[in-house]
């Protein structure tokens, strides 16, 4: 006698803490292996694009921190070089140096999170604990920088809003002599760990010609062998005058992304490390009065530059008609913004490409034979922030 | 090729007719070609290797409300070899059915239903075109320039139906779009005379 087994659909998420967000995974399982997934997306759609098209471009930077939240300056710096571009003004070499830190700062806040949530999918709690703990320090130079732990609102378009306060310096330099002592303490929690390798060595395989197709980028590609970054291959800011290694997997699983981040942390320290030696005291903004609001002190003086400082808060910069891409390495991967002007003080288009939105289209691909237990895994391993896949 | 211009040498002299334009700004190549060609150019840059256009970073689509031909649709390639990046754009009316190059990028899926999603552009022979980062049961598409900002409907909880009801949208205080731009020099007819004058002089 034979009897029909119907396969089963489960729903993963939208509210499910492994889901990393709000994401709704429908699978069809046959036993416990995997036969189809289906990621529904969108339940964070907040019309990034629109909006931003309604807004003047000073106006539209805060709703870059609201992309990938886990880093948020390194998305405003993408949208910061594109206007740049079109503008055609140089940022002076503080500025350049100041960003480069937080760019990296934000780095190493995304790794922190993605290496120890992925490790708590997978059953360690104390990763977790301890990771959170450097994650807000590092919130904290953020907040000094900037005035708020997440939301910074800090790059613009010619530079940076405001110079580093008083002792910033100093406590980032300090944070980078220690933080390499957590980074071993998470390594030998984590990296021969028997469980934290049964989850994730040979799961979710990339090969290099997929990781290609499928328009990875960042980790995700580098995890599979192909050594390309953007600091590197396109540099950007002051990236060329720094000296830093690219680390690269060889088997592109899991376990190789996961080796991957931890080693770009201990880079990020050492490139952070460099822009605190080299920095100087200096302009930290484009000396364009038509584009870098003058200082208080300024306004207090001089009628011109109360005039120009209403003026830039009001009606904001003109930017002249072209179109351009430009793409900076975030932490998850390529962030581009394809940006069309009009000559107006509002962007006409801005689409932004966020890296974690190819690399979860790929999610059917990527589990597809595997068991029930690897999707936290590879979800994890694939680090994704839903801010930016909806945007 | 490493070089920008030799590229453009290359593709100009091998896709000949099926490019109409080719331009280099801000160290990108800028093509133009037509819907018929896109395929065929789309196969030429990624596997000639000269180009080896062996990633699409992005399709996106400009909304050209007053223009006849509405729509512009734009790839964005990427070669890790040489180091390039390309930009490939053709411009379609407002109802034709444009090629899929799922089958040459399967990463080209999830853009082209996002493409399809905000701009109401169809594509031909697609595995999945659903719509997907807005909700279910959506209708209009929210990046066409004459998709109000606020939309058409807002959702809530109804305690009388006991479900979760959309209904018009109704605001307290519409959305105000300031004109900022300044009138010494940003408004058309001022501009016009300014240009006016230039010429006489």
């Amino acid at each position: 006698m034979t009897k029909k087994i119907k396969n089963l659909n489960l729903n993963f998420g939208p509210q499910h803490p492994a889901a990393h967000g709000v994401l709704r995974l429908i699978l069809e399982l046959d036993g416990e292996v995997v036969e189809k997934a289906d990621p529904h997306i969108g339940l964070l759609h907040r019309g990034t694009e629109k909006l931003i098209e309604n807004k003047t471009y000073m106006q539209a930077v805060p709703y870059f921190d609201r992309l990938d939240y886990v880093a948020p300056m390194n998305q405003e710096h993408a949208f910061a070089l594109a206007t740049e571009k079109i503008l055609e003004i140089d940022v002076p070499i503080r500025a350049q140096y100041i960003r480069v830190i937080f760019c990296e700062i934000g780095r190493i806040l995304s790794h922190i999170l993605n290496v120890t949530t992925q490790a708590m999918d997978v059953g360690a709690l104390t990763p977790t604990l301890w990771g959170f703990e450097e994650r807000e320090k590092l919130m904290g130079f953020y907040e000094r920088v900037s005035g708020s732990r997440l939301h910074a609102n800090y790059f613009r378009a010619g530079g940076v809003h405001q110079d580093l306060p008083q002792g910033l310096e100093e406590d980032i330099a300090e944070f980078c002599e220690t933080f390499p002592k957590i980074i071993n303490d998470l390594e030998s929690l984590l990296t021969e760990n028997r469980i934290f390798k049964q989850r994730n060595v040979d799961i979710g395989i990339v090969s290099k010609q997929d990781a290609l197709d499928y328009s990875f980028s960042g980790v995700m590609i580098r995890g599979s062998g192909v050594p390309w970054d953007l600091r590197k291959s396109q540099p950007y800011d002051c990236y060329k005058q720094l000296d830093f290694k690219i680390p690269v997997g060889k088997n592109g699983d899991c376990y190789d992304r996961y080796l991957c981040r931890i080693e770009e942390m201990k880079e990020s320290v050492s490139i952070i490390k460099q822009c605190l030696s080299k920095m100087e005291k200096g302009p930290i903004k484009s000396l364009d009065g038509k584009i870098s609001p003058p200082s208080k002190k300024e306004i207090k003086q001089s009628m011109e530059a109360l005039i120009h400082h209403f003026k830039l808060f009001t009606e904001g910069y003109r930017v002249p008609k072209d179109e351009i891409y430009t793409a900076v390495e975030a932490p998850k991967g390529e962030f581009g913004v394809y940006l069309i002007s009009d000559g107006s003080n509002k962007p006409y288009k801005c689409k932004i490409r966020a890296p974690g939105f190819s690399h979860l289209q790929s999610m059917d691909y990527l589990i597809k034979g595997h068991m029930l237990a690897d999707v936290p895994a590879v979800l994890g391993s694939l680090d994704i922030v839903f801010g930016e896949v909806d945007r | 090729m490493k070089n920008l211009i030799d590229l453009e040498k290359k593709i100009n002299s091998e896709l000949t007719t099926k490019v109409n334009r080719t331009e280099i700004k801000h160290n990108q190549i800028y093509l133009e070609t037509d819907k018929d060609d896109l395929i065929d150019v789309v196969l030429f840059l990624k596997t000639n290797n000269d180009t080896k256009f062996r990633q699409l970073i992005d399709i996106t689509v400009t909304d050209y409300p007053e223009k006849n031909q509405r729509f512009e649709v734009v790839y964005l390639f990427l070669s890790h070899e040489f180091n390039q990046r390309l930009i490939l754009k053709y411009t379609i009316a407002e109802n034709e059915i444009i090629p899929s190059i799922t089958s040459i990028f399967p990463g080209a899926n999830w853009m082209e239903r996002e493409v399809f999603d905000m701009y109401g552009v169809s594509f031909k022979d697609h595995p999945d075109l659903r719509r997907i980062l807005t909700d279910y049961g959506f209708e209009g598409h929210p990046l066409r320039k004459d998709f109000p900002l606020t939309g058409h409907t807002e959702v809530r909880y109804s305690e009388d139906q006991k479900k979760v009801i959309s209904e018009p949208v109704k605001l307290e205080q519409n959305y105000r779009n300031f004109d900022y731009e300044s009138p010494w020099e940003g408004t058309k007819y001022i501009k016009e005379e300014l240009d006016n004058n230039d010429k006489k002089n």
